[in-house]
Formats: C-alpha cells, structure tokens, sequence
C-alpha cells in the first residue's frame, strides 16, 4: 500500500502520534511502531483497556464488547482501539472503559 | 484420593465476538477438531485426546467472557448426591435438561459467591473418533496446530474468591493445593484447587467484579511444542500476553495468549503432581511475580486487570 494511504493517529493526552494503514487496527500500528501511547491488552475488543474517545476524524469499528462500548457510547465516539480503523486522521483521547480496572495513572503521560 | 466424585472439569462455554474468527483461532490455530456448528449457532470443538464429544463450546455474542465452566462427576447418583449437597449449602441450584448441549446429560447447575455459572454432569457421549483404545496409536491423524491435548482448567477472578474456594472444597471434596496471601497472612489473593493429581483443575483470584474470565487454559505435551506455539503465535499474529515462561505455582510451562474476541488462552504442560496427603504450598504476595512468571519474576497490570 502506498504510503499516503495511511493515516496520522495523535493521541491528545500524551501527544503520541503515530500512522496506521487503513486496514489496520490503531492499537496494532501504534505497537508495531514501538509506541506505548494507548494501553494494550486483549487486541481483540474484550477488555476495553484500548479505549479511546474520537475526537477527530473519521473511523470504522469491527466488532467490540458492548460492556465497554456500548451503543449510547459508540454514538459519542468512543472506541476500542485494537478494533478501530482510520478512515482518515485521527485525534484520539483516552477513555479507559470504567469496567476495567487497568491504572489508568500510570499510562496516562506515557 | 481415588475419583469418585468430581472428576474433572469437562467444558467450558466461552462467547465470542465472531463466531468465524473465532473458528480459525480455536481450530486451525490451536487444532482443536470442530464437532458440529449446531442450529442455535453454537460451535461445539474437542481437542484430539478427548474422548467426550465435546470440551470447548463457543457461543457468538456481544459480549466476550465465560458463560460456564462445567465439571463431569462419577455417575448419576454422585451428580444426584451433590445436587442435594449444594442446596443444603444454601446455594442456588438448577437443573439443565439433557440435551441443552448436543450429546450432553442433565446438568445440575449452581452460581459461586463470585458469580460464576458452573454446572455438574456425569454424562456426555463419546466422541466418534475419539482416541483410539485397541491397540492405540498416539492419535487417528496426526495433531494439528498448536496440538493441543486436551481443555485443563479455568483460572476465574472475582470478589469473594474464599467463599467460592469453600464450595469446591467443602461440599465437592477439592483440595487446596496453592496459595497467594498477603504478607501478613490475613488475606487470600489466589487460590489453586484440585480434584483430581493435578496441580489445579481451578484458580481463583481476587478481582472487585464478579463472574469474570481471565484464561481457559489447555495441555500440550511438552516444552517442545510450548516453543512450537509461540512460532505459531508469531507467524498468524496471535495476541500474546507473556510468555514461553514458567510459573512458580504449579511449575507449569506455559504461554498466555488472546483468541480473537479478547479471552485469554493458556498452553501450558508440566506441573506437579499432586496427592492429598501433601500439604498446601504458600506464596506470599511479595514474592507474586515469581509466583506467576517464574523467569520474569514481575507481575504485569495486564495479568491483574485485562480480563472478560
Ligand atoms: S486491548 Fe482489550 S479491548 Fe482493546
Ligand atoms: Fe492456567
């Protein structure tokens, strides 16, 4: 895939940035990249420790728990990250699912 | 002590996101044989070495986790027997007409103080190419995958892991083989039973939630093939957790992994065996990190919190 096909991702917390390919999910570009901007777990869109908010742009989801993404949540924007695919560039925020008791302190200024 | 009453776990009922994906990592990537995709959309699989038809059941739904985790007992009478037990217990119980699973007996099902659904059957049909038994070679064709041999056992979180501990021992005759406990002894972290010589059938941790899953956890037969599945891991981009590594409880080799919808997997072999006349092994949760990964010798956040 040409390069210009991927997308910039920017992690507005942390000021992370990264790019991931349109049939990428964010959460594996970025760790492919060697970032550590979003925390990690399942990778499959069951843990909710991925979860960010969209602040900006325009995204696809795959399938995602709806304990940490629920409908009322995904109309908000918010998602999990290992189940996100850019549709263009993206502004992220974290928003560690409430369900998961990840130390959201910790990673927060990575 | 000789079995003659739970025997073993028997299945475990895992949801999944997609039932597609979630094929090609519990068939093709672990190698566990598909039995049948049943008309509710169940998919019923059994790894080579079992003889009961079915050990894994995966269930699509919007949410991933465990619906339940089920034990074979000795015998209809011995299922009766516990049946009453429990409810003398106090806990809730109910009962699964046979046939809810395809091939499967009635089940008596009860929930634990930490909210998991476990169920007791005595029996389940075989399976119809089983492991052979005149004359048995090693396996009917070759393993496939990760070869794993058969469904272990499931470690559980959640709160009040001592008073589920005291159903399994007290009313269905489980040891307690391991322990965490924090330093000054007042309270238990995890807990590892047994009903059988293994080193666990069972683990419970301490986690503020109830019914929640962290692995379904399954045998292989050697270091040699724990090596031979983190090459799989690798080359399908299987979500790893940690490892090839050791635990320091139980001894097991093992490798923590993620199948598709985000529930963790183990493989593992080795391990201890255990009888009932040894005493109860304690670790003291200063030294958890070697209790849980014996070469890395740290916990991380994610074993203590990622979770279905
Ligand atoms: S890492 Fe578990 S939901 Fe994304
Ligand atoms: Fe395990």
């Amino acid at each position: 895939m040409a390069p210009d096909h991927r997308h910039r991702v920017t992690i507005r917390d942390n000021g992370g940035s990264f790019t991931c390919g349109a049939d990428d999910r964010v959460l594996i570009a970025m760790e492919k990249g060697g970032k550590a901007d979003i925390p990690v777990g399942c990778r499959g869109g069951g843990c909710g420790v991925c979860r960010v908010r969209v602040l900006e742009g325009a995204f696809e989801t795959g399938p995602m728990s709806k304990r940490h993404v629920g409908p009322a949540e995904k109309a908000q924007g918010l998602a999990l990250a290992c189940r996100l695919y850019p549709r263009g560039d993206l502004v992220l925020a974290l928003d560690v699912s409430p369900h998961c008791l990840y130390p959201v302190e910790e990673t927060a200024g990575s | 002590m000789s079995m003659t009453g739970v025997l073993r776990p028997g299945f475990a009922q895992v949801r999944v996101l997609d039932l597609d994906e979630a094929l090609v990592h519990y068939r093709d990537r672990m190698g566990l044989e598909l039995v049948e995709v049943a008309g509710d959309g169940r998919a019923y699989l059994r790894a080579y070495d079992e003889f009961d038809r079915h050990s894994i059941v995966l269930r699509e739904a919007d949410e991933p986790g465990l619906d339940v985790m089920g034990f074979k007992v000795a015998s209809e009478e011995v299922l009766e027997f516990y049946a009453g037990k429990l409810r003398a217990a106090g806990l809730m119980v109910s009962t699964i007409p046979a046939g809810e699973q395809p091939g499967l007996g009635r089940r008596v099902r009860f929930v634990t103080p930490t909210g998991h659904a476990i169920d007791l059957f005595a029996s389940m049909e075989r399976a119809e190419n089983g492991p052979m038994i005149d004359n048995p070679d090693l396996w009917r064709t070759e393993p496939r995958g990760m070869r794993v041999i058969r469904f272990d056992h499931c470690l559980l979180y959640g709160d009040d892991i001592d008073a589920t501990a005291a159903v399994f021992r007290d009313v269905l005759g489980f040891s307690l083989t391991e322990q965490v406990v924090t330093p000054d002894g007042e309270e238990t972290i995890a807990i590892f039973l047994t009903c059988s010589t293994k080193a666990h059938d069972l683990a419970l941790v301490r986690y503020p939630g109830k019914g929640k899953l962290h692995h379904v956890s399954f045998l292989l037969e050697s270091w040699t093939d724990i090596g031979h599945a983190a090459d799989l891991m690798t080359r399908y981009n299987i979500s790893v957790d940690i490892g090839p590594t050791r635990h320091g409880i139980t001894r097991g080799q093992t490798i923590y992994f993620f199948d598709p919808s985000g529930n963790r997997n183990e493989v593992f072999c080795g391990g201890y065996q255990f009888y009932p006349d040894h005493p109860v092994r304690t670790w003291t949760a200063d030294e958890a990190g070697k209790a849980i990964f014996y070469y890395e010798r740290a916990l991380n956040d994610r074993f203590m919190t990622v979770v279905t």
